[in-house]
């Protein structure tokens, strides 16, 4: 059964809804603005016959999460930018040796320590692969409590589903806001499917190697064939998007997270202003809803981007609309967050033409 | 009279070994200390429940030798690949098999944790003072005055630092249960580090602690020696640095000397 109706901490939903997806391994370290969550799962996980250790730093953390995954467990970390920059070489392993796994990051601003306010200068890493090698993660941008504990049930079954990392992009203000979440119900870990890849000793069969170094000739090269097709397959089956448009909309918003909760009150706040505004939210960031944004982009004249850092999404923007639609973009760096109001006067100088808000992008 | 009445096999490929051709150089530690290990699984009969995680650096292929479960680690995360493992599985045996730098390089903070956490892991922690599979440059074990390509001249304390005893570091730890220092260069040496590779195993086994047993290992072709002059190098030279015995033990055991 579904749970009670809860007003909750966005951090400690996370936690609460990994438990109900079979996490019972968690490693992490702290680090501003996503404490609470960790904090949260030291004391559910024992509840639950779970094990949560703090590790003594972030490199060990997602290397722990190695080690559980190789043995077969659902198992999740959690950081906020600089601590998911030192968690990208483990990434990386994770993904060469097809080992499923969850990645929460509450991005804060950056570069460097930057500061502890809510951001997304992350994206690029985030969707990019993060570090090195030719891979992809998926990507998941919850925009609100219910989503948060929606999208980290998906997060875990996505990870098995494909034996891959998956990395859930919220940011501070995610991480921090309180809002009423419904939960699934808990899943019967032991009723799972197993795992014929996992190491848990031979008994009663051939022993088993896990490792992403094939040096054999051609051998990593049919690895990373393999693993493009498998990253085509997400593509083709686990995009994921919202729209809120009408078919009289001329412009539409394109915006995830945070920003897609702000750009959507900057809609109320213009819709007796006779200015047709509709909201695409891309709610994968990897694989991106292109074909769908393409599609939209094609039946308005605008395209306005808004994100919360200086443009990076907007570059998988352009790639989807191209010269279907004027694109224009607006952005606050290091964890300034704009208001409705400043969001819908870009939408009104974006109507306008007149790049006194934001800037127009020339493809 | 068949051959197998007549003939009793007293010698041959530990099951927890595959019968493969190594890559290792002509001389070198890892062949013994490979055998140490698949023999001391083989007779207590725990290869069907070992997982183990080997390093980077000589030994990274060693999932190619050893005929149990093995998992690659990133380099020095060995030993926080092994804590994620063994909270999965408590039941079984979990071993890292790590060479100084992976141990006590770029991976001390994982090493000085997973023992500080007590975690019911076993390492065996290979010695050779240099590093081999990159050509021979400084390994953090690298003894003072000790040549290597990025110690021109020989190590030297103010400009290189010194040669570092991660086993004494880690023998401080409550949660570090069993430290033993063996080499691999005399008979005597090899059997002892075998006995001390099992005790290891037990101390996991009896939910103790986290044991470590180091091996001082002979590397010819990067101390440029024959491996006679790379054994006599170690009973002679390296043992000054990294004496031999017991570091530390609060097992409990009988047989503590």
């Amino acid at each position: 059964m579904p749970s009670e109706k809860m007003l909750m901490n966005g951090s400690h939903v996370v936690g609460e809804a990994a438990v109900r997806a079979g996490c019972r391994y968690y490693f992490g370290y702290p680090i501003t603005p996503q404490n609470e969550l960790p904090e949260y799962l030291s004391a559910r996980m024992p509840e639950v016959g779970g094990t949560f250790i703090q590790g003594e730093s972030e490199i060990a953390s997602i290397n722990m999460v190695i080690g559980a995954s190789v043995a077969g467990a659902r198992v999740m970390t959690s950081s906020s930018s600089p601590g998911v920059s030192l968690k990208q070489e483990g990434i990386s392993y994770m993904a060469g040796m097809e080992l499923p796994g969850v990645i929460i990051n509450m991005m804060r601003g950056g570069p460097g320590l930057g500061n502890i306010a809510p951001s997304a200068a992350d994206y690029f890493q985030a969707t990019r692969g993060g570090a090195h090698g030719d891979y992809r993660t998926p990507v998941l941008a919850p925009a609100g409590c219910q989503e948060l504990a929606d999208l980290t049930s998906v997060a875990f079954e996505l990870a098995d589903k494909y034996r891959t990392p998956v990395m859930l992009l919220g940011d501070g203000l995610m991480g921090q806001v309180m809002e009423p979440v419904v939960f699934p119900d808990f899943i019967d870990v032991e009723a799972l499917p197993k795992k014929d890849w996992i190491l848990e000793g031979c008994k009663g069969r051939e022993p088993r190697a896990l490792f992403s170094m094939l040096l054999q000739d051609g051998a990593l090269y049919k690895h990373n064939l393999e693993l493009q097709e498998k990253f085509d397959r997400i593509t083709a089956n686990e995009i994921r998007w919202e729209t809120k448009t009408q078919d009289s909309d001329d412009m539409i918003i394109v915006a995830y997270g945070t920003a897609a909760r702000i750009a959507e009150s900057a809609i109320e706040e213009l819709k007796d202003e006779n200015l047709h505004v509709g909201l695409f939210r891309p709610i994968t960031l990897w694989p991106y809803p292109m074909a769908a944004l393409r599609e939209l982009a094609a039946r308005v004249s605008k395209v306005a981007v808004f994100e919360l850092c200086l443009g990076q999404m907007v570059e998988d923007v352009i790639l989807s609309v191209g010269d279907r639609a004027e694109i224009h973009f607006y952005g606050l760096p290091g964890g300034k967050i704009p208001t409705p109001t400043d969001v819908a006067d870009f939408i009104r100088s974006a109507s306008r033409g007149d790049g006194k808000i934001g800037r127009r992008i020339e493809v | 009279m068949s051959a197998e009445v007549a003939y009793k096999k007293i010698f041959g490929y530990p099951k927890s070994l595959k019968d493969v051709p190594t890559h290792y150089c002509p001389g070198c530690g890892h062949s013994i200390a490979h055998r140490l290990v698949a023999e001391a699984l083989d007779e207590m009969n725990l290869r069907e429940m070992t997982i183990g995680v080997p390093p980077v650096g000589c030994a990274v292929m060693a999932y190619n030798y050893f005929n149990f479960d093995m998992v690659e680690a990133p380099h020095g995360r060995a030993l926080a690949v092994a804590t994620g493992i063994k909270r999965v599985h408590p039941g079984k045996l979990v071993l890292t098999y790590q060479g100084d730098g992976d141990l006590a390089a770029i991976g001390t903070a994982e090493t000085i944790h997973a023992g500080n956490r007590g975690e019911r892991i076993s390492t065996i922690f290979i010695n050779n003072a240099i590093y081999g599979m990159t050509g021979g440059q400084m390994a953090p074990t690298t003894v003072l005055g000790q040549n290597a390509t990025t110690t021109p001249g020989g190590r030297d304390k103010r400009r290189h630092g010194n040669p570092i005893d991660i086993s004494r570091m880690l023998a401080v730890s409550d949660g570090v249960v069993y430290v033993e220092r063996c080499a691999l260069t005399s008979i005597k040496q090899i059997q002892k580090a075998k006995k001390a590779i099992k005790k290891s195993f037990q101390v996991q086994l009896d939910d103790l602690g986290y044991s470590l047993v180091e091996l001082l290992s002979p590397c010819p072709t990067n101390w440029k020696m024959s491996p006679k002059e790379a054994w006599k190098w170690v009973n002679e030279a390296m043992v000054k640095t990294y004496p031999l015995g017991v570091i530390k033990d609060t097992t409990g055991y009988e047989d503590k000397k």
